[in-house]
């Protein structure tokens, strides 16, 4: 099976997404809590870039790779769009969110939480986002 | 369509289910049931999770932002019969304790009564 998928930038991608991950990872037979927790972590991820990084521009795209090898599986994400600054980022205090009716900006902490290994990297014109999780 | 919402009012109740995956693309449709006005009217608000099959942030941060003004109004927001993939999301944020998800309607409906 093919391990790259390459979408265009509209959130309605994120279910093709989500359906190549699950089916590559199929094979693998994890448990729905842990196939669930990696498939969220990339939709995520997928999710940011699609809006935030890239606008929703649909003449924009990103690429989805998944490798895995004994333990461990690995997801990278390349996108074209505004790189995603690490330094900006602030854990989010769930309580004040509530307080404050806010809608976003819990997805980053999900990805951190589920994934063992999250690499944010740039060269300028290309990003590209590394996770990595242990399946076993 | 990858998410169907659909109501119907029971003594004074709202119960509410869920069908589909809520993402970044379908949590647009619950924002707007949410907000509608209308719903506004009754104290209770029961969440039929069985056929929910994912959730991701964008669905569970229209959640979040509806929470203190349900809670203002005193508005009993109830979740049950959630699948434990997604109850397990809820937990990694500790939604779990913020929010109350109980297993089955029965036990939704005697907290909406107490």
């Amino acid at each position: 099976m093919n391990n790259s998928i390459r979408v265009n930038c509209t959130k309605k991608n994120l279910k093709l997404i989500r359906d190549f991950v699950t089916e590559y990872l199929e094979a693998l037979a994890l448990s729905d809590i842990l196939m669930n927790q990696i498939v969220l972590a990339v939709d995520e991820i997928c999710a940011n870039l699609i809006i935030h990084a890239n606008h929703e521009d649909p003449t924009k795209y990103l690429t989805l790779k998944v490798t895995t090898q004994k333990d461990l599986a690995k997801f990278e994400i390349a996108d074209q769009g505004a790189a995603f600054e690490r330094s900006n980022y602030k854990e989010p205090n769930i309580q004040e969110h509530i307080r404050m009716g806010k809608k976003g900006g819990v997805g980053i902490a999900l990805v951190n939480r589920i994934m063992d290994k999250v690499e944010f990297s740039t060269d300028g014109s290309q990003n590209i986002c590394v996770l990595y999780k242990k399946i076993k | 369509m990858p998410m169907k919402i659909t109501q119907e009012i029971k003594d004074n109740t709202v119960i509410m289910t869920l069908d589909g995956e809520l993402d970044a693309s379908s949590s647009v449709i619950l924002d707007e049931e949410l907000s509608d006005p209308e719903i506004m009217r009754y104290n209770k608000i029961l969440v039929d999770c069985q056929e929910l099959n994912y959730i991701s942030s964008a669905g569970l941060g229209v959640f979040i932002s509806h929470l203190q003004r349900f809670e203002d109004a005193q508005i009993k927001l109830i979740f049950y019969n959630m699948q434990d993939k997604v109850r397990n999301v809820f937990e990694i944020l500790g939604l779990d304790l913020l929010m109350t998800i109980v297993s089955d309607y029965e036990e939704a409906r005697s907290i909406a009564n107490e």
